[in-house]
């Protein structure tokens, strides 16, 4: 009776009996299912020093490569956990995308202007390797201390909320346990069982296309760009993506209509029919995974549910074109962690929670709307979306105008928070727009590294040439303090200067900016600490 | 006269485009196509260079695109 659901592609965390299963314990935090959004939760949450307890029905992630597209917040929010180098190292960097219509391009794009980041901009990389650096980030973590209880074949059949706590009924291999928490941190995908169960809409809209995803080995000679065919020449699809991962695998995207029998469209000879069209006759290639799969944007109407709290695919479902999946969940689990630590801790009312709850749908937001429209574009619903779409298409390769209107996926980008609760003062007479309260910090050099490895993963205080103020302490919080003096570097005078002679910011642990002023004022300071900690202004 | 600009030149490109697919929305193929002749004749008042115009339709006469 939990029987895996789908073949693993690593055994990660085996089934163990947990010491509780004997007796029912109260965690204070669980997280519901081990995909990247609920194993970065845990990890966040462990490395604070939070007990959590993370369930999951199988023992590791399933096989198939599925999100392939990590972008450069994300890495740099692994960085910070201290897993973002390996997954660099070992994924695929890319930065130029080209755009193709029927056999011609229509021009490139750079993903990555300006110099002066960590990270680049997006790494190809398979969903399990993601996962399981996460996990062996998690296992270091564990052997120094943070107290994270991941546990295999731990399916949840249910589930009572109360108004002081959750309790949930577990199904194990050696039977059933109750256990109940605090938190209860629902990353159970879009399919969300604890959603279905808990009776909460996840409304929006399907669009009705289907696409083919076939991940290859070859030794076809494509260099490491992203490439998107309009209409393309070989007519394997109305579309065509090709993407390089490692271990010398492409996906290819084919996106094939509607009305399809999926299981006809995934025989082996009919995807090498498409495969072969494409690639030509000479070039000779084995299939890895395929899978079919259709786009739908939609979002809960709230993401916490009074001590129930959805992140990533659960919370909000976006279309595969814009990398705006795995990229958005790994920044819910960004927000969230630091706010439940501090609730958890006493340092911040629970109302902060409500902040989780409004920033990450505006992000939601800006996510759906974005990949809704790359989606209208890829695939026009109407006759006149049709024929804008092709004209822009006609227009495109002469008329530098039209390449920003061809939409084939806008990649994500983390959002600024504008209009947050949290916000506090922009007193940085023209402060550079990037660096707004709200704005998640650009990276930029610093000595012989970068900024974002100076801030950590509490509250900071950064100056520039702002005095020498020593950290602070309120409420029991503690904001440390990175004081840069002389002449500062161009990429960070930049974009955190601009005109100004001075200037002093206050960062949340998620690397938002809070406020910033000019000059350094310890009482604007506590204040906005205040209202970043939800205590209100 | 001024030259035809075609390098980009309009804010929030996406958002340019999504409101102009969202006039025809519910129209029928004639009614969308008035739609865009009356567009048309709104934007060319606005551009009002006799020259620029002769030039914009001369574009739009040869798609360029030969794939």
């Amino acid at each position: 009776m939990l029987d895996d659901r789908y073949p693993l592609a690593f055994r990660l965390y085996p089934y163990q009996q947990a010491p509780d299963q004997s007796h029912e314990a109260h965690h204070p935090v669980v997280v519901l299912g081990g995909g990247p959004v609920g194993l970065a939760t845990a990890l966040d949450l462990g490395l604070q020093g939070i007990p959590v307890v993370l369930l999951d029905d199988h023992e590791g992630p399933g096989q198939g490569s599925r999100a392939i597209c990590f972008a450069k917040r994300t890495l740099e929010i692994a960085q910070r956990y201290g897993c973002g180098t390996p997954m660099v190292d070992k994924g695929v960097v890319w930065n130029l995308g080209k755009v193709f219509r029927d056999d011609a391009k229509l021009f490139e794009f750079n993903l990555l202007p300006e110099d002066g980041h960590r990270f680049p901009a997006f790494i190809n990389l398979q969903q399990p390797y993601f996962e399981k650096f996460l996990f062996e980030r998690i296992e270091a973590a564990i052997a120094d201390g943070a107290p994270i209880d991941i546990r295999g074949k731990n399916r949840v059949d249910g589930v009572e909320t109360r108004d002081d706590l959750v309790r949930l009924e577990v199904t194990t291999p050696d039977g059933p346990y109750a256990l109940t928490t605090d938190w209860l941190i629902g990353c159970d995908g879009a399919g969300s069982p604890l959603r279905k169960r808990m009776g909460l809409g996840f409304e929006g809209q399907v669009f009705e296309d289907n696409f083919l995803i076939a991940d290859i080995t070859m030794d076809g000679d494509f260099p490491t760009e992203r490439w998107f065919w309009f209409e393309p020449w070989f007519k394997s699809g109305a579309s065509t993506l090709l993407h390089k991962q490692p271990d010398g695998v492409w996906r290819v995207d084919f996106q094939i209509g509607w009305d399809i029998d999926r299981d006809e469209e995934l025989k082996e000879d009919k995807v090498r029919a498409r495969l072969d069209a494409m690639l030509g006759p000479e070039v000779s290639y084995d299939l890895v995974w395929t899978s079919i799969y259709t786009f739908q944007c939609r979002r809960m109407t709230t993401f916490r549910q009074g001590r129930v709290i959805f992140a990533g695919d659960a919370a909000h479902q976006v279309s595969p074109f814009g990398a705006r999946g795995a990229n958005s969940g790994i920044q819910d689990a960004d927000n969230l962690g630091w706010k439940l630590g501090l609730v958890l801790s006493g340092q911040a009312p629970e109302s902060l929670l409500d902040s989780y709850d409004s920033e990450r749908r505006l992000a939601a937001d800006e996510n759906i709307l974005n990949s809704t429209r790359s989606t209208e574009f890829i695939t026009p619903k109407t006759p006149a979306s049709r024929m804008f779409r092709d004209a822009v298409l006609d227009l495109a390769q002469d008329h530098p105008f039209a390449r920003p209107l061809v939409n084939s996926g806008r990649l994500s980008l983390p959002s600024t928070y504008d209009g947050s609760p949290l916000n506090g003062e922009d007193a940085l007479p023209d402060g550079p727009a990037r660096t707004r309260p709200g704005s998640p910090c650009p990276d930029a050099p610093l000595g012989e590294g970068f900024l974002l490895d100076q801030l950590g993963g509490g509250f900071v205080l950064l100056t520039l040439n702002a005095g020498d103020p020593a950290p602070l302490e309120m409420h029991g919080l503690n904001v440390a303090t990175l004081n840069l003096t002389g002449a500062l570097q161009p990429d960070l005078r930049d974009r955190y200067l601009g005109p100004a002679g001075s200037a002093v910011y206050l960062i949340r642990p998620d690397q938002h900016v809070a406020a910033r002023w000019q000059t350094f004022d310890p009482e604007r300071v506590v204040q906005a600490l205040a209202t970043a900690t939800g205590h209100g202004s | 006269m001024t030259p035809l600009n075609t390098a980009p030149n309009i804010d929030d490109p996406d958002g340019f485009y999504a409101e102009l697919v969202a006039a025809h929305d519910g129209l029928t193929p004639d009614d969308s196509a008035a739609l865009n002749a009356r567009l048309i004749l709104l934007l060319a008042n606005h551009i009002g260079d006799r020259a620029t115009l002769r030039d914009a339709i001369e574009a739009a006469k040869r798609p360029n695109f030969s794939g």
